[in-house]
């Protein structure tokens, strides 16, 4: 940690870069009224498959929904039953209370057949009569030529139905614009994370959720692109000199599993104040997607491309999964991981049943201590759970 | 060298006093309302070269300065049962409230542990429960089951419908020894369960309030591991391993 002993010292020293993301959550929201009121179209979606690009070829705004927030769920339990992942009670409930601006400001919500209990929950959603809900046909085993095939032939009926929907027209040549677009937004993200291949690393764990969280719900992708890249060149002048966030003796822990966000990074939160970092993601909004982007000079119809790329997000819906374990495997090593802490929502079974494969890994083959946790957003559990993750960081280096 | 452990559990305090060669002092109060003040009776008027806070309050403990700082309990069990029993390479504590496995190395560093929180069942208190359902005390119940023919097995393992089971099974005029038998093969086969993923290894501690049920030690001896070493006070194992680190550290230099 910087330990800074004074409020002043602790001003000072924080990179200015990151302050700027502050604003963003006071400013998103109205941004993106703003942007309605002069008439853009504003299309939601919950999971990273939905192929964004389609919307934004199309003129619309792309934003993230909110699921990752604790209130709503009760509210939520009153139609589904409560041993549910509370990503999916966090979504459904905020949807129907009104409480997420985004949902509300939408002028679509486009769904996923990812998981049992979301694609069940869109049906519900659907029923309530509260947005046009449109749900893809996702494939689930990703390496079989018919899934592509599948895939492909669900981006075209998006296409279509959109196009439809809205009386526009989406173009070849504004798919391949909206492919660069998210092409360079990975590409950001991805120089932001790698700072932390640098030991001690300069980028804490909560700022990376802040950031990544925040810029999910800004319409702005080219300011998201400026603000991120900021980040990363003030980061890297800073750290050229001796700025760190910690030392080198400060356990560098790599984050796995279900996606974490503001409302929901109690464990991030627990383990940063235990003295470790988080020095990398490879959940969703993290690593787990910025090394897929298409190649601008493929000459192939755009459609295809991206069916291709999003085929390939490594997420626990998928079966077999394993391009995750490949990657937590290149990230262990990039990234001089000392301990992997698996972090699964409470019912969420593919990750649930997938930590054995991540365990498996992580112990035999990596050699390195590995912490499964099961929980949900609730703060009932906070002091068992700062008792493992203390208990587990001890056993790093002991 | 004085130093001392203090392990302030949701239930009682332990303090282990060590002068480097043998405990000096040894003992448990009930935490009570006030753990700070009660932990600050236990400790008055004694000087210590460095203290160690374990347990659910080592935090707020040391907060208020009366530690020199914290390790977990999992670390604390296994320094405390690597010094009782040498060869210790897995120790089993079950407390009141929960219950935890810890898989040690050679030199008392933790491998791997499993814990269980969430649910009371396979935590000491289920046993309680069960035992009021009976009509007995804690103490009893372990001898009680001792006495059983055969047993009954209980059919759910959640507290509160196991509680209805065994009300009627004594409805149906079943032997309360044959219960009490039941209960505790409930306990030991989800404990195994826990056991099982960490790991087991020849060397096993039994520590915890629940250690003292002669049932259980039997039952854990016949189903997992012949020989378990169960300590002489097997509440203050936590304390123990803390004044152990405490030793450590001033060894070590690292006193802060
Ligand atoms: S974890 Fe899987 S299902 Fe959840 S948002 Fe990410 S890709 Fe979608
Ligand atoms: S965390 Fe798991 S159960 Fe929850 S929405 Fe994502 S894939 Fe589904």
């Amino acid at each position: 940690m910087i330990n800074p002993s004074t409020l002043e010292e602790y001003t000072q020293l924080r990179p200015t870069s990151l302050e700027a993301f502050e604003m963003l959550r006071r400013d998103n929201a109205s941004i993106l009224l703003r942007e309605k009121e002069k008439g853009k179209r504003i299309i939601g979606a919950y999971c990273t498959y939905f192929p964004r690009e389609l919307a934004q070829a199309m003129g619309a705004i792309y934003v993230g929904l909110c699921g990752t927030i604790d209130a709503p769920i009760a509210a939520a339990e009153k139609d589904l039953p409560r041993n549910l992942c509370p990503l999916i009670k966090s979504s459904y409930g905020l949807a129907i209370t009104d409480r997420c601006p985004y949902f509300v400001m939408a002028d679509m919500i486009i769904g996923e057949t990812t998981c049992d209990g979301k694609k069940k929950m869109f049906e519900l959603l659907s029923e309530k009569g509260l947005k046009n809900i449109y749900v893809m046909h996702l494939p689930q085993v990703p390496d079989e030529p018919s899934s592509l095939a599948l895939w492909i032939s669900e981006l075209r009926r998006l296409r279509t139905y959109l196009e439809s929907t809205f009386g526009v027209t989406i173009t070849d040549e504004s798919l391949r614009e909206a492919i660069h677009l998210t092409n360079e937004e990975a590409r950001a993200r991805q120089a932001m994370f790698d700072l932390n291949k640098r030991k001690p690393a300069v980028l804490s764990g909560m700022d990376m959720v802040n950031i990544t969280f925040l810029t999910g719900f800004q319409a702005d992708r080219q300011e998201s692109i400026r603000m991120v890249d900021a980040v990363t060149a003030e980061l890297t002048e800073k750290a050229n000199n001796g700025y760190a966030v910690g030392t080198l003796l400060t356990k560098r822990i790599l984050l796995t599993g279900t996606p974490v966000g503001i409302g929901n990074e109690k464990v991030v939160k627990l383990v940063e104040e235990a003295g470790a970092l988080i020095v990398a993601k490879e959940t969703c909004g993290g690593y787990k997607t910025v090394g897929l982007r298409i190649d601008e000079n493929d000459p192939r119809d755009p459609i295809v491309l991206l069916a291709e790329k999003y085929l390939k997000i490594p997420c626990s819906v998928m079966s077999p999964n394993g391009d995750r374990l490949g990657l937590l495997e290149r990230m262990v090593k990039d990234f001089q991981v000392d301990g992997v802490i698996d972090l699964t929502w409470q019912a969420c079974h593919t990750y649930n049943v997938e930590s054995y494969a991540v365990a498996k890994l992580v112990e035999e083959k990596l050699r390195l201590p590995f912490l499964h946790l099961e929980t949900d957003y609730s703060q009932s559990d906070t002091e068992t759970l700062r008792v493992r993750i203390e208990a587990f960081l001890e056993t790093i280096n002991n | 060298m004085l130093v001392s452990g203090l392990d302030v559990g949701s239930r009682t305090i332990a303090l282990v006093e060590w002068d480097g060669v043998q405990v000096v002092r040894e003992e448990v109060v009930f935490t009570g309302t006030s753990p700070l003040e009660n932990s600050q009776k236990l400790t008055r008027g004694r000087h210590y070269d460095r203290m160690i806070a374990t347990g659910y309050g080592r935090h707020f403990i040391t907060e208020h300065s009366l530690a020199d700082g914290v390790i977990t309990e999992i670390k604390a069990y296994a320094l405390g049962a690597k010094q009782l029993f040498p060869d210790a390479h897995t120790v089993l504590d079950i407390g009141g409230q929960d219950s935890k496995v810890i898989l040690m190395s050679g030199n008392g560093n933790v491998i791997k542990f499993e814990m269980n929180d969430r649910c009371a069942a396979g935590t000491g208190r289920f046993l309680e429960n069960m035992a009021s359902a009976l009509g007995l005390s804690v103490a009893e119940l372990g001898v009680h089951a001792l006495r059983a023919e055969k047993s009954i097995p209980l059919s759910s393992m959640c507290t509160v419908f196991a509680e209805s089971e065994v009300v009627s099974l004594i409805g149906q005029g079943a032997d309360s020894h044959c219960v009490a038998l039941g209960i505790h093969e409930a306990i030991v086969n989800r404990i195994n369960a826990v056991v099982q993923r960490v790991g087991i290894n020849p060397s096993f501690v039994f520590a915890g309030g629940v250690a003292y049920n002669p049932c259980m030690r039997k039952l854990l001896a016949e189903k997992l591991c012949p020989e378990i070493n169960v300590p002489s006070d097997p509440q203050t194992v936590g304390a123990l391993g803390a004044a152990i680190q405490a030793q450590n550290d001033l060894q070590k230099g690292q006193a802060s």
